[in-house]
């Protein structure tokens, strides 16, 4: 690549800022998630119904929040792979204060508290002793949801107050769940932190140069701290919400989650190793992921076929780009 | 040569498996008698099997998260070719396992060595994809005990020697692997490639054909693998080893295999997945309950990441330090 900056190679004119957007990866998923929608919309007549429509939204709405804070820590370079264990053990607190007597307002902190502590441990191991991010966070997934184990063994936790359900199953306004609207505020908040804020700026400075950043002044790894109490948080977040949904709390609660919000955060366009993505691509894969997984489901798909798709349109959407460049480029080379 | 030895990140797990085994005893003495140990040994060949193939992985800086997924698959079609065909020998069934598992290993690799898309991302693509392929092709039914032959089920458990084959699999097994990293130039490009891909590229590695070479072996001993569980456990179905991807990722690095690439010992990795192996088989004995071992081996996990940092920290970062404090 190094003789990219010959004369021939330089182009005639920048390119139009309505030409960036159009070749983004953002206008491929809308258009992807178009086109789920349209054939989902023909192949069953039930799609089209509000209600049912609403109840699709619950296929993603926790695992999404949980992916806004995960995008920003993958654009900063680390991963956090603990976060479905996070959601086990902040769910089990809740059943152990439940069943210690005390009310939802308590249950709520319990729950944020936990998922804030347990990303403030990952972020210890990380930023303080300097450990591989994707190793501390697959030993803190096992001993998170290890926890859940010894306190529950195989037994669960039900009977939350019937004010808890408010979080997972409550309405505000006609078909608009909470767990919908606070998917929109969370979508908001992460889009102005990370596109809009020095902090946002400086995670995407991270990723694409660590060292270069720490040497611009940047403190690496209080960012990066910040970003796994982050983490922890919407894991705290969506605990509180699929614990409410549910109504109980096993120990294998959201099992096999970090996968799927992985998987959700790359679709959107984040680069797995750090330095660049967007909250909207994120916004977008989730919608995508919702909609074929409730399409299948309305066309009595067995979960695990979509999950299937799932992962060939993981390896696909990425593949696809890398394959067309890589045609361009040698048909540019035989040009040359 | 022995000092080295002392010094050495194997050394250190000797004696927490020693301390380990010591406690176990305390309780339970029965537990580290001859015979014991042995079965210990029997119950933990898989997953020796697959943290050495998971270690070649890691060694060229990738990481394979599809080997339970590969083992489940391959395992679900060598037991439907059971039923299918009964009379097929064992030794024709462990050829197709082994060359199933390496096709779809060598997925990985091709994705990896000619698309360029990260090993993480690639491979848990293909974890799912291989699982819902189990789901497709075996319409969600359960192979069940009675409708596999006999000497399918028998070859795993048939002595040589007063040892089940299983366990002197996992004993060739350790030899293969050890004459491939040690004695052969595609063992020891795994170490280049790992340890620093650009020098690798000048001497004349070819990288991406390294890894995915890591990849196919990788596959191929997780096929293999998939026979074996099948016919040991006398049952195939969708989810048999869900989730077993990440212990053997905790095998390797507890036994100090470095997931930056480049670093780990085949001694290492047997010992680390022997570690797991010891706790798994050793709780009920002591009586503490099994669900405390996701706990502890997330504990083990997280101490041997922090133990193998100190050692493998690297000088250059002093530079950034001293800036820091200027």
């Amino acid at each position: 690549m190094s003789n990219d900056f010959t004369a021939r190679n330089i182009p005639d004119r920048l390119t139009t800022h309505g030409q960036r957007t159009l070749k983004s990866w953002e206008t491929l998923l809308v258009i992807i998630a178009v086109m789920v929608f349209v054939v989902n919309a023909l192949s069953s007549p039930y799609f089209l119904n509000p209600w049912n429509l609403s109840d699709a939204t619950f296929n993603f709405t926790e695992k999404a929040m949980i992916a806004f804070a995960m995008a920003m820590l993958i654009v900063s370079g680390e991963i956090d792979l603990s976060v479905a264990a996070i959601v086990a053990l902040a769910s089990t607190a809740m059943g152990f204060m439940m069943q210690a007597g005390f009310g939802t307002p308590i249950l709520v902190a319990t729950g944020l508290t936990v998922g804030v502590l347990c990303g403030a441990f990952n972020g210890v191991l990380v930023t303080r002793l300097g450990l591989p991010s994707i190793v501390v966070t697959i030993g803190t997934m096992s001993l998170f949801r290890g926890i859940s184990y010894i306190v529950l063994g195989d037994k669960a936790y039900t009977g939350y107050p019937s004010d808890f359900a408010f979080f997972g199953q409550g309405y505000v306004w006609w078909v608009i769940s909470f767990e919908l609207v606070l998917f929109v505020i969370f979508a908001l908040i992460y889009a102005v932190i990370l596109h809009k804020t020095n902090l946002g700026r400086a995670v995407y400075a991270i990723g694409n140069n660590p060292i270069g950043a720490k040497f611009s002044g940047i403190r690496v790894e209080r960012i990066k701290f910040i970003l796994f109490l982050l983490t922890g948080l919407m894991s705290g977040v969506a605990a509180v919400c699929l614990t409410s949904r549910l109504g109980s709390t096993r120990p294998s609660i959201a099992f096999g989650w970090e996968l799927e919000i992985v998987t959700m955060v790359v679709l959107g366009g984040v680069n797995i190793l750090g330095g660049s993505g967007t909250i909207p691509g994120v916004v977008l894969a989730a919608l995508i992921m919702g909609m074929v997984t409730f399409g299948f489901g309305l066309l009595n798909v067995p979960g695990i076929v979509m999950s299937i798709f799932i992962g060939l349109l993981l390896i696909a959407v990425i593949a696809l780009p890398r394959l067309w460049s890589m045609a361009r480029a040698s048909r540019a080379r035989r040009k040359a | 040569m022995i000092k080295q030895f002392i010094k050495s990140r194997e050394a250190l797990l000797v004696l927490a498996i020693l301390i380990l085994l010591g406690l176990i005893s305390s309780r339970f003495s029965g537990f580290i008698a001859p015979r014991n140990m042995a079965s210990v040994f029997q119950d933990t060949s898989i997953l020796i099997m697959l943290a050495l193939g998971q270690m070649v992985v890691i060694l060229t800086r990738c990481i394979d998260l599809s080997v339970a997924s590969n083992l489940a698959l391959t395992g679900m079609v060598v037991g439907l070719i059971n039923v299918a065909a009964p009379g097929l020998p064992v030794p024709v069934l462990l050829l197709v396992a082994m060359s199933l598992g390496a096709f779809l290993g060598a997925i990985n690799g091709i994705l990896v060595w000619k698309v360029d898309i990260p090993p993480i991302v690639v491979t848990l693509g293909t974890l799912t994809v291989y699982r819902g392929i189990i789901f497709l092709i075996s319409d969600g039914a359960w192979i069940n005990a009675h409708e596999m032959s006999a000497s399918f089920k028998a070859f795993p458990r048939y002595e040589l020697l007063g040892q089940p084959v299983l366990s002197w699999m996992a004993v060739a097994s350790i030899i293969l692997f050890y004459l491939l990293v040690v004695r052969t130039p595609l063992g020891r490009a795994f170490y280049a490639v790992g340890g620093n891909p650009h020098a690798a590229v000048y001497t004349g590695i070819n990288v991406g054909f390294t890894r995915f070479m890591a990849f196919v072996i990788a596959g191929a001993i997780s096929g293999v693998c998939g026979y074996l569980w099948v016919s040991r456990y006398a049952v195939a179905y969708v989810d048999i080893a869900g989730g077993f991807e990440l212990e053997v990722v905790a095998a390797c690095v507890i036994g100090g295999i470095s997931i930056a690439g480049g670093i780990g010992t085949i001694g290492g990795a047997v010992l680390g997945a022997l570690f797991l192996g010891i706790i798994k088989n050793a709780l009920p004995v002591v009586d503490i309950s099994p669900f405390w071992q996701l706990a502890i081996s997330g504990s083990a996990i997280i101490i041997a990441v922090a133990v193998n940092a100190r050692s493998e920290r690297k000088k250059g970062r002093i530079i950034l330090k001293k800036a820091e404090h200027a």
